[in-house]
């Protein structure tokens, strides 16, 4: 039994979409419009904060409350609405560009501090907005508008980059799998601090086929394995290939063969803070290993907003302290009344101030 | 007693000084909070390095605190100090500059010796001369080994004994100038509980110093500073930075909203975060940010979500804010930004005060991006005008930008504290009608739109940086784009209705208008003052509300045969009021030194000013 029955439909806005035809976005909209219906809570406490780049007009195709800000500070504004009102339900939608380059700093605060929200990242490796130009999840030597040259940089993994900051979710989705997306973002929901769910989305116009090689449906068995909690690590058309841990490395073996059999198979705990284990889970590449998709961490951690909360709350059971009358009057003060004193004056003259 | 030398005076000015690790700003805080409850007005000026410790015995890390305290309403800290405690040759040499002729130094001898001479780079061993300092009354004091030799039989350590030095010294200018011991006295019981030993020996050595005065009163002249005539009613000494802190919380109670600042620590800035999270158990929410964006950007957020927000910095942190506040200005959002201005540019003089950040607060943001900036004056009318731009950003939905100074929130004065009944009413302009509400639908007079949060049923909308039609749909329509220009210059120009006319203080007409803004108040009244009282037909019109200003500062300009607008910067508010006002002529007094003004030498330009 839900409590409001939504759909989809009634997180969508009459705003008509801009993004271009064929569009990853399209997708990822359409899964997390679902998701929200689905979670069943009251559609007045839901905002939704984005940065700047295509995936950021998001919140005008919503009809929640939104804030479209500026280019690279929906963390910070996130953090500010969150903390402000930890009874809502905060979305921020971010690219790469806007996540990992001019907002990289407030984006690892954001996971450091474990603000609850969801985030959805949308990694499509490239500028869009402005039309082609490198980004900080960019190949090195991938040539663009502003690397004719090729670029001489190596790019940022999301993943790496939350687990550096003591993440506490992180999970991968591509945009074309919309069913595997809306489970992926349902479990960002259930998380309790800052959910990143880094989507590998295409963008059509600029970098198409940038993830191509991993997402291929048509490959999708070989090429991506799709991690489940307390499910064994196995992929492959005949699910047949798995992931054993060995000399401190993982290693893709075949099921069968030499003796391996399916218990000897490495079973998914994203609840187990195994920063080794879900790092190198985040590294694996094409071709030696399949892609990691789903939830590969999800741990418990104390959420900065709640924390916030409690903290005033305590402070206040034993305060002494509990209006600003009495502020004034807390401390050293004394009181003037000899014979030569004047009346008080008061600052604000009313007639000032009258007015609305 | 009888052969004591006595002398009464209207009003005195002390000048503690020291390294940076001799405890001097602790020395003349409580010297002044002792002054204050005394019954005297004061007013403050600690003066410190920006390193945190230079060099021992070095120029560079003298740490000076300046207080006056006088019978009579006390502006200033005073230009000059009639009495200057050195704790070594460094002290002397870096305050020699800031003596009343004929004043008196109080000194440790004890360290005046050959090897400090040398760090602070005197040529011979006699730093008087050196410094011209013949003439003054000076008044060699064996601070450290009367400090070692009072604390001898106490089992301490010789660096904990030497940092009692600065409580003898403190002690004996209580006798100076027969201060009451019982508020110093309770403070280092209170300070030091919980180490009785360390107590113990700072009682000693300040009673010893006490002592110290009374059996050399042949040497010692003594001062008498009779209490001020002041208003009725329950005082307490305060700083700017805290002010501002406490009439932001004023401003939440009163308008029924919590309070969120978001910030990041920048002096002078600093004290101002630091006073609001302190105060979880007023229900402040503080938050400390990765940086100076984070500070802005999250008190935005918090003012999408319904909280009164507020950010605080300080000149370099506000240019960092620029684009957030941009934000704020599109969304129209009320937000609070708090500038204890510095000297600058860049990093600049982090600890020294300055009044250059107001042509960037006016115009440094991209595009047309007009906003409200009002100044404080006095360190203790940082309240009330804090809480006055946190009614104007609710009631108008617009951000605003208070402008103090270092001078501003680190100085402290007594101050009538008022209750809040005697604070106007703030009424947020919170949506009502979800029938007819659009994102930017505007009050017909105010021009200031709606105020609806997340949580709230039925007022579902989005904003954002990019330009919007009425609705809150983004738009790129030209004529569009010119009428909400038009409508968010107007909103801020509408916010004069709401703010008191320019007062004048002395006659409404005469020869010399003297103009000011923010925190030069003090030293401004002063020298107006003195002008006045030789007879000179000068007056003082000092701004609080820079944009938009009084309604009636062109008809209080005409009044005047001359205007001359001084400010610590090359001339922003004199260019701001040349083009606001161009039908008047501006003469100009201006200071880059990264200190207040003297009243000396603002009475100096002003007389040439009448006879020119």
């Amino acid at each position: 039994m839900t409590k409001f029955n939504y759909t989809a439909k009634d997180f969508k806005s009459a705003a008509e979409i801009r993004w271009c035809p064929g569009c990853g976005d399209y997708a990822i909209i359409n899964a997390v419009q679902k998701t929200m219906a689905d979670m069943d809570i009251a559609h007045k406490d839901f905002a939704v904060i984005s940065g700047i780049g295509c995936s950021s007009r998001f919140p005008y195709y919503m009809s929640t409350y939104g804030f479209h800000t500026i280019h690279g500070r929906a963390a910070a504004i996130a953090t500010g609405v969150k903390a402000a009102n930890p009874n809502l339900t905060v979305w921020m939608i971010s690219g790469d560009g806007d996540s990992l380059a001019i907002g990289g700093n407030h984006f690892i605060h954001l996971v450091r501090r474990n603000i609850n929200l969801n985030l959805v990242l949308f990694n499509n490796k490239i500028y869009g907005l402005t039309k082609g130009q490198y980004s900080p999840t960019s190949d090195r030597g991938v040539i663009t508008k502003t690397s004719p040259f090729g670029t001489i940089e190596d790019p940022f993994s999301p993943g790496q980059l939350v687990l550096g900051a003591k993440g506490t979710f992180y999970a991968r989705a591509v945009d074309n799998n919309v069913k595997h997306t809306q489970e992926v973002l349902a479990e960002a929901t259930l998380h309790q601090g800052t959910s990143v769910v880094e989507v590998l989305q295409n963008c059509v116009i600029f970098n198409d086929g940038i993830h191509e090689y991993v997402t291929d449906p048509k490959f999708r068995a070989e090429r991506q394995l799709f991690l489940k909690k307390g499910e064994p690590m196995i992929f492959g058309e005949q699910e047949d290939k798995g992931l054993i841990f060995e000399n401190g490395k993982l290693k893709v073996v075949k099921i069968g063969e030499n003796g391996v059999t399916r218990d000897d198979i490495l079973v998914h705990d994203p609840t187990d803070d195994n920063l080794g284990l879900q790092m190198a889970l985040i590294n694996m590449a094409l071709p030696e290993f399949p892609v990691a998709m789903g939830v590969i961490r999800s741990v418990e951690a104390p959420v900065y907003d709640q924390e916030m909360e409690k903290q005033i709350k305590t402070v206040q059971q034993n305060r002494r302290i509990t209006n600003v009358d009495q502020l004034l009057q807390s401390g050293n003060t004394w009181t003037v009344d000899g014979e030569n004193c004047s009346e008080p004056v008061k600052f604000f003259n009313d007639k000032c101030f009258n007015t609305k | 007693m009888k052969d004591a030398k006595i002398i009464e005076l209207e009003e005195v000015a002390i000048r503690f000084s020291g390294d940076s690790g001799d405890g001097m700003q602790l020395t003349g805080t409580l010297f002044s909070d002792t002054s204050a409850l005394f019954g005297n007005d004061i007013s403050t000026f600690p003066d410190y390095p920006s390193e945190i410790r230079a060099p021992q015995g070095t120029v560079g890390g003298v740490s000076g605190f300046q207080v006056q305290f006088g019978k009579k309403k006390i502006t200033t800290p005073g230009d000059l100090a009639h009495v200057l405690v050195a704790m070594n040759p460094a002290a002397l040499k870096a305050n020699a500059a800031f003596m009343n002729p004929g004043g008196t130094i109080i000194f440790d001898v004890d360290s005046f010796s050959e090897k400090n001479f040398e760090k602070a780079e005197f040529k011979t061993n006699d730093p008087f001369t050196e410094l011209n300092l013949e003439d003054y009354f000076k008044i060699p004091v064996p601070i450290t080994s009367m400090t070692k030799e009072s604390l001898k039989d106490l089992e301490l350590d010789n660096k904990s004994v030497l940092r009692c030095k600065n409580m003898f010294a403190l002690g004996l200018i209580c006798w100076m100038f027969d201060r009451p011991l019982d508020y110093i006295e309770g403070f280092i019981q209170k300070k030091f509980g919980k180490k009785p030993l360390i107590a113990e020996a700072n009682l000693k050595a300040f009673h010893d110093g006490y002592n110290y005065g009374m059996n050399m009163q042949h040497m010692t002249p003594q001062y008498m500073v009779h209490p001020a005539p002041i208003e009725k009613g329950l005082y307490r000494n305060i700083n700017g930075n805290h002010a501002t802190a406490w009439g932001l919380i004023a401003a939440a109670e009163k308008a029924g909203l919590e309070l969120f600042i978001g910030s990041y620590p920048i002096t002078p800035a600093t004290d101002v975060l630091q006073a609001l999270a302190e105060r979880k158990d007023l229900g402040v929410k503080s938050f400390q940010a990765e940086d100076e964006i984070a500070g802005i950007c999250t008190s935005i957020g918090a003012a999408f979500a319904g909280d009164l927000a507020v950010t605080s910095t300080s000149g370099p942190g506000f240019a960092l804010k620029s684009e957030a506040l941009g934000l704020s200005v599109m969304a129209e959002l009320p937000l609070v930004v708090v500038n204890v201005q510095r000297g600058g540019p860049s990093t600049g003089l982090p600890t020294k005060t300055e009044q250059s950040d107001l042509l960037q607060t006016l115009y440094g943001r991209n595009g047309e991006s007009p906003l409200v900036v009002l100044a404080a004056s006095t360190p203790s009318d940082c309240f009330y005008y804090a809480f006055l731009a946190a009614k104007i950003a609710l009631e108008r939905m617009v951000p605003v930008v208070l402008l103090t100074d270092g001078f501003l929130g680190n100085g402290s004065e007594p101050w009538r504290v008022p209750t809040m009944d005697e604070l106007p009413t703030i009424t947020p302009r919170k949506a009502k009608n979800p029938e007819t509400f659009k994102a930017y639908n505007r009050d017909p007079e105010t021009l200031a739109r709606e105020w609806a949060v997340p949580g709230m049923e039925g007022f579902q909308h989005r904003i954002g940086g990019l330009e919007k039609n009425a609705a809150g749909g983004v738009s790129h329509d030209p004529e569009n784009h010119q009428k909400n220009s038009e409508i968010r210059a107007a909103k801020v120009e509408n916010v004069v209705n709401m703010i008191p006319e320019l007062e004048v203080l002395g006659e409404a007409e005469g020869d010399l208008l003297v103009v000011g803004w923010g925190g030069t108040y003090g030293h401004m009244i002063s020298s107006v003052r003195t002008m006045q009282e030789e007879g000179k037909k000068v007056s003082l019109a000092h701004f609080n509300y820079i944009k938009p200003l009084p309604a009636n500062t062109a008809k209080v300009f005409s009044k005047f045969k001359k205007i001359v607008v001084c400010e610590l910067n090359m001339g922003q508010f004199v260019s701001y009021l040349r083009d606001k006002l161009p039908q008047f002529q501006y003469h100009q007094v201006n200071k880059m030194k990264g200190l207040p003004f003297s009243v000396h030498e603002l009475v100096e330009n002003f007389e040439k000013l009448l006879e020119a």
